[in-house]
């Protein structure tokens, strides 16, 4: 079977890629904050950025980028990882069963651990024995799917609390907690002063019950980024995913990288399960993972397959979620509004670049959602759900152009294969 | 049947025999890492069946079945329908809206709704096709999303559609009327599911499209070669739309069986998870009727044996989930191992088979 | 072992002046000798060019000397000293670098990571790396911007990457393979220039190759190579293309040659003005015009990658040209399919036999069908007919001497010389008009060569125009009734045959002859 990526590149010429200023991340997030207390003194929806929400949507946002971080490290170096939902299950587990035995910390390295023992199948049935990727990355959601059920009847059963659905309660991890702070920030949201009532309680949100899991996840996502981007290390390794051969032919041990990468893959995929099951619940249960791992790779593909991209596709991905799941269809039904606003700004900008017919097409969605905002008061839950999925059918529809995934990705290399 | 086929097909039986044997080792690894009962467990496992058993993993069967054909068909072109799961769910639940509002009498609802699951099916899976040829959109991505939209969209669909039933929170379809209704097969004091006879029906349609008629060619030789393909005339495009319909519109008829002979409505609780069975099982029988019948009977047999595992040994029966999908990959290896030893068997018997020595040699070549 | 087959070059050099010695090379495939007591002697300072015909062994050697592949049997000398060199590593620890013929290079990363990829223990990668990137383009002149991304470089700008990546790891043996095959003139000009640069500076260059002018003008001294091992060392002052060119086909090989005229004047093929823009703006076909007749064999001439295979792919309906009409006997192909032509009586015997003219996995009999999907016997009325398809099969193996037990034997089994005499007469199955064929010998042995040709010319007295496209001048020469020489998407002159020898072609081929 010939997995050779997510696109095929049909003629396209290669476009000058534009780097972004230093500043971009610090300029989009204030940009995005702005939209959003707009949108909440327009449409009256309140909960779009309160504490609540942003702390909902951070525990949300992990999951789906640690799960992208794994995808991330395995498709550089050449690896199509759909099995990561199947190392996210594994990682539940872990963390349920180690958690409630030998305390929190004992919980993520148990996720991560069994999140690897995915990863080491993988590498083997893909690095070792050459089969194809997404035959082994399905084989591997199956196997994890009835092991953990299985160890869980093994494991939990009898044990108080638990049972074979779920395990019994872990051990908290420990959370930054700044109380004064907190209450700070707590009295200007009370203020309700537009624009630095958001601000204070996305602050008072980071500085009250804030889990040390989040704040090592964020971190993990720059530690990826730099040893990815800035050391040889991440050179080689990137190298086998663009082009194997030419590895090689420079003494790289290309399989050694690849395995190397697969199971870091998967130890990141591990930890996304430990951190459902620790931070987002607070035991093991079954089919905690929801497709999350699906969300990780979608997320990815949507950020282009580098690491800010990827925090801005769980970004939108984990709110979507929130939203849903929060308020119900009231906020949701006011980010319909935004983005037709959006889609109004995109058709302009479109038409200035001379392409007409993308221009009348989102001119046309912009109106529909327009319409549809005034129309209904309310967004099915079902269809934030399927918001991700949507979004990145969509992007790999019209913009795939635009996205450059790792050139040698999904391809099964062969020792000797330079020259 | 010549030399070189029986061959062929001897190493194929020997490749699923080996790829079992090696998945039967490490089930039994798992166990006793486990420090669970090996013996017991395979001794309930490969007991014999009774009746009522054999009924059930024949029903399950027909339904693995449908869903490894659908996978094996865009497998013969190629491609990754790993989308079925989803393409069975919205075809279901549109049948068992079709059946339920009996818009026709009898049979002939049977019928109608039978084509709309057909068509829904194949539509879903279409978009994947579609995305394919024309923006170059990896249908493995594109049907894991619509997987997922299919899930959201068919809950949102059963709530707008749905009838509370009396006394129960579980949602559903209106009832099929009994006369559109498929009733069973006598099979001892027991019933198996009349689609049966549809199904093989449609094994039968599989294997003579794809090796009897020009379309069934072109789509294989546009599986083993795009590139040859193309140069013999092959519109590969069309090809991509025409498989992943025909993986859809079969994929449209997995839920059939259970809906129109046992459940008759379409709920909440609807089995799920088939397609992805369908993958595995559509590998273990290579892709043929035959194959993947008997890997649909193996599936079904070992999900009945395993049931009362439980009970009897004290081991959770989803050891057997373990076992299928470490077939998956047991399967894929020892195919690839059974493949490269019998091109250099093949090549050895071309070489002896030549009257006369000739300086030409068998060219390797490289994968 | 030790004693060499053939003599080194007259005045054997001393020892110390050696930098590379190879005695004895020899490497085997399963079933193909691929070299065979190799002996050769490269001086410091010196390019050493090697020459030999397609398949002749040359990139083996090459992997072998740059570790890829370890050799069967015989030493490697590197400066003196005996080394064994197990994988690219080694080589480059031992001072070879090399240049492949398909770059070796990650479009998706700048200049510079592909330079310091597997050197970063060099000067790390950052800027260090940089600043002695440009110290060594600007030594050799050699004009890299370490910043771009290779996807944006034409292939002359990636070849002097490759260069500098050799260079960067501080090589004194610079290999590369047939590196002016996607070159045009001016790029082959430069990259002599900064051959002669690399000499200047002490370091050794193997140049291989088998264009017989570029390596008389650059070499130092050439070594022959011919089915796998040395014939012959020669300095290029002594010896002319012609005595190379003996040299490398040696005498055994048979050699075409063409019959009385079968040329009719009915036009079969008639294209004209056939063009084909591409992504990067130099057309790949620029208004191309030719007629074939009935009877008649017109050549295409031109180094490879010059519109060759997009004129096949156009007038095979396998890409749509832009502008242009193509008729076949008078009936218009322009909007048809590729198996409507095919129908039409197109028969293709493609460049590459195993991707675009085989199922390697399928058994003969279902090759037999490929391209004739739509076609009694093998295919009636949307169905297919096993029976017939195998006979047909078993007439084809019987009357084109196709060497195979049976027609259930899957086509991978077969000997590349066999495969291509089932294609031959599978293409030759359909009643053609018009028969392409693409590099029709090219990787067969000698025995089915010779048969390919008898087949050609029989297609030609049959009375089918045949457009053949071929790398091999002396095949040209030996069967066209016409030669068209293609350049950069244009035909730019037309031969007779008769009165050409393969230096004329080659210098037309390459431009030369565009300034007199």
């Amino acid at each position: 079977m010939t997995t050779s990526g997510y696109t095929e590149s049909i003629a396209a010429a290669p476009r000058a890629r534009r780097k972004l200023p230093r500043w971009w991340f610090a300029a989009a997030l204030f940009g995005l904050l702005l939209g959003l207390s707009l949108l909440e003194q327009v449409t009256g929806a309140d909960d779009l950025v309160s504490r609540g929400t942003v702390a909902a949507t951070l525990i949300a946002v992990v999951p789906i980028m640690l799960a992208g971080l794994g995808g991330l490290w395995s498709e550089r170096a050449g690896v199509v990882n759909i099995g990561l939902e199947g190392m996210m299950i594994l990682g539940t587990w872990g963390a349920g069963y180690f958690g409630y035995h030998y305390g929190a910390w004992a919980g993520v390295a148990g996720a991560i651990v069994m999140g690897m023992l995915g990863g080491l199948v993988h590498a083997i049935a893909t690095v070792v024995f050459g089969v194809d990727h997404i035959i082994s990355g399905v084989a591997i959601n199956i196997i994890a799917l009835g092991a953990v059920q299985y160890l869980a009847s093994l494991t939990f059963v009898g044990l108080p609390g638990g049972g074979q659905t779920q395990s019994p309660k872990i051990e908290d991890v420990p959370s930054i907690n700044i109380t004064f702070l907190g209450d700070f920030f707590g009295d200007i949201v009370d203020k309700n002063i537009f624009f630095v009532s958001q601000t204070a309680a996305v602050a008072q949100a980071l500085v009250t019950n804030l889990s040390w899991l989040v704040v090592i996840s964020m971190l993990l996502l720059v530690v990826t980024w730099f040893v990815l981007w800035r050391t040889s290390f991440g050179l080689r390794l990137r190298s086998c995913g663009e082009s194997p051969s030419a590895a090689e032919s420079l003494g790289v041990h290309v399989l050694r990288y690849k395995f190397a990468a697969v199971l870091i893959s998967g130890g990141l995929a591990g930890l996304a399960g430990g951190f459902l099951a620790m931070v987002a619940s607070s035991n093991y249960r079954d089919g905690q993972t929801g497709g999350r791992g699906y969300i990780g790779l979608a997320a990815m593909i949507f950020g282009n397959w580098r690491p800010g991209g990827l925090l801005a596709g769980s970004g939108l991905f984990g709110y979507s979620e929130t939203l849903g799941l929060r308020a119900g269809g009231d906020s949701v039904h006011a980010l319909l509004l935004a983005i037709a606003v959006l889609a109004i700004a995109a058709a302009v900008w479109q038409a200035r670049q001379q392409q007409q017919r993308a221009a009348i097409i989102t001119g046309v969605v912009a109106v529909a959602l327009g319409v549809l905002y005034f129309a209904i008061d309310e967004v099915p839950s079902d269809f934030s759900t399927m918001t991700p999925y949507v979004v990145t059918l969509l992007v790999l529809a019209f913009a795939s152009q635009r996205l450059r995934m790792p050139a040698a990705d999904g391809q099964i290399y062969r020792k000797g294969s330079a020259g | 049947m010549t030399k070189a086929r029986l061959t062929r097909l001897g190493l194929g039986v020997a490749s699923a025999v080996l790829a079992l044997l090696a998945a039967f080792a490490i089930t039994s690894l798992v166990l006793i890492a486990a420090g669970d009962p090996v013996g017991e467990v395979w001794g309930q496992l490969l007991s014999w069946p009774e009746q009522r058993n054999w009924a059930n993993i024949i029903n399950n069967a027909t339904v693995l079945f449908l869903s490894g054909l659908a996978v094996a068909v865009s497998f013969r072109m190629n491609l990754f329908n790993i989308g079925v799961d989803g393409q069975y769910r919205v075809a279901a639940f549109t049948a068992a809206v079709v059946a339920g509002e009996a818009w026709l009498p009898g049979y002939l609802n049977t019928a109608l709704a039978i084509l709309c699951a057909m068509a829904v099916g194949a539509i879903w899976a279409g978009i994947a096709g579609v995305l394919r040829a024309t923006r170059g959109v990896s249908e493995v991505i594109s049907t894991i999303m619509l997987n997922a939209i299919a899930t959201s969209l068919v809950a949102y669909l059963l709530r707008k559609a749905a009838v509370r039933e009396e006394g129960s929170n579980a949602l559903g379809t209106k009832e099929i009327p009994e006369g559109s209704r498929i009733g069973g097969l006598p099979f001892g004091d027991f019933e198996i599911y009349g689609f049966i006879i549809m199904a093989a029906a449609f094994g039968f349609a599989f294997w003579f499209v794809l090796n009897r008629t020009r379309f069934g060619f072109d789509l294989r030789a546009t599986g083993q070669s795009t590139t040859a393909a193309v140069a013999s005339g092959v519109s590969v495009k069309k090809m991509t739309v025409a498989a992943m319909m025909i993986s859809g519109a079969i994929a449209g008829l997995v839920g059939l069986p259970i809906l129109f002979g046992d459940a008759y409505t379409y709920g909440s609780t609807f089995q799920s998870g088939l397609g992805f069975a369908g993958i595995a099982i559509a590998l273990l029988g290579r892709n043929n009727p035959i194959g993947i019948a008997l890997g649909a009977l193996l599936f079904a047999y070992l999900d009945e044996q395993s049931n009362p595992l439980q009970i009897l040994v004290g081991v959770s029966p989803d050891i057997v989930a373990i076992t299928q999908g470490v077939i998956v990959l047991t399967v894929v290896i020892s195919y690839e191992l059974v493949r490269r030893y019998g091109v250099r068997l093949e090549q050895r018997e071309v070489a002896r088979a030549l009257a006369t020595p000739s300086t030409d040699q068998p060219e390797e070549v490289s994968a | 072992m030790s004693t060499p087959a053939t003599p080194v070059a007259e005045t054997a050099p001393a020892t110390a002046e050696i930098a590379v010695r190879l005695r004895g090379i020899g490497k085997r495939f399963p079933g193909v000798i691929a070299n065979d007591d190799i002996n050769i002697d490269v001086r410091r300072g010196t390019i050493h060019a090697i020459v030999g015909e397609n398949g002749a062994g040359k990139s083996t050697l090459m992997k072998i000397l740059y570790g890829v592949q370890p050799p069967d049997s015989g030493t490697i000398e590197i400066n003196g000293a005996e080394v064994s060199l197990h994988s690219p590593a080694d080589a480059i620890k031992s001072g070879v670098g090399m240049v492949f013929q398909h770059f070796m290079l990650a479009d998706n990363l700048t200049v510079l990571e592909n330079v310091v990829l597997g050197a970063e223990r060099l000067h790390g990668i950052g800027a260090k790396a940089r600043a002695e990137v440009l110290r060594i383009s600007d030594a050799y002149n050699l004009g890299i911007e370490p910043d771009r991304l290779v996807e944006a470089l034409g292939v002359g700008a990636r070849q002097r990457v490759e260069i500098l990546k050799v260079l960067y790891r501080g090589a004194r043996i610079v290999i590369l393979d047939e590196p002016t095959a996607v070159l045009v003139p001016q790029e082959v000009d430069e990259l002599f220039g900064n051959l002669r640069e690399l000499k200047a500076e002490g370091l050794s260059v193997i140049f291989i190759s088998h264009k017989l002018d570029e390596v008389l003008s650059v070499a130092d001294e050439i070594t022959v190579i011919r089915r796998g091992t040395t014939v012959k060392t020669v300095e290029p002052q002594g010896v002319s293309a012609r005595q190379l060119a003996e040299l490398m086909v040696g005498s055994e090989l048979p050699s075409p040659s063409t019959e009385a005229s079968t040329v009719t004047d009915e036009v079969l093929l008639s294209v004209s003005g056939l063009s084909l823009p591409s992504d990067e703006g130099r057309p790949l076909l620029d208004d191309v015009s030719f007629q074939i007749h009935r009877g008649e064999i017109l050549g295409i001439a031109g180094v490879e990658g010059n519109g060759q295979a997009e004129l096949v792919e156009s007038i095979m309906g396998m890409r749509a040209a832009s502008s242009g009409r193509i008729e076949l006997a008078g009936a218009d192909l322009s909007h048809l399919s590729t198996r409507e032509r095919r129908e039409g009586g197109i028969g293709y015997i493609p460049e590459d036999r195993h991707r675009h003219g085989l199922l390697l996995e399928s058994p003969l009999w279902e090759n037999r069908i490929l391209g004739h999907q739509s076609r009694p016997p093998s295919v009636n009325h949307g169905l297919i007919d096993k029976r017939a398809a195998r006979k047909d099969t078993a007439r084809i193996i019987e009357a084109y001497d196709v060497r195979t037990p049976g027609p259930d034997v899957l086509a991978r089994a077969l000997s590349g010389g066999n495969q291509q005499k089932l294609i031959v007469g599978r293409e030759m199955s359909g009643e053609p008009v018009l028969l392409i064929a693409a590099h029709p010998t090219r990787g067969v042995d000698v025995g089915a060569q010779a048969a390919i040709w008898r087949h050609i010319k029989d297609a030609r007295r049959n009375g089918l125009a045949v457009l053949l496209i071929s790398a091999d001048l002396d095949e040209l020469i030996g069967l066209s009734d016409r030669i068209e020489v293609i350049l950069r998407g244009r035909f730019v002159g037309t031969f007779d045959p008769e009165d050409v020898t393969p230096e004329r072609l080659g210098s037309a081929m390459t431009g030369a002859g565009e300034d007199k």
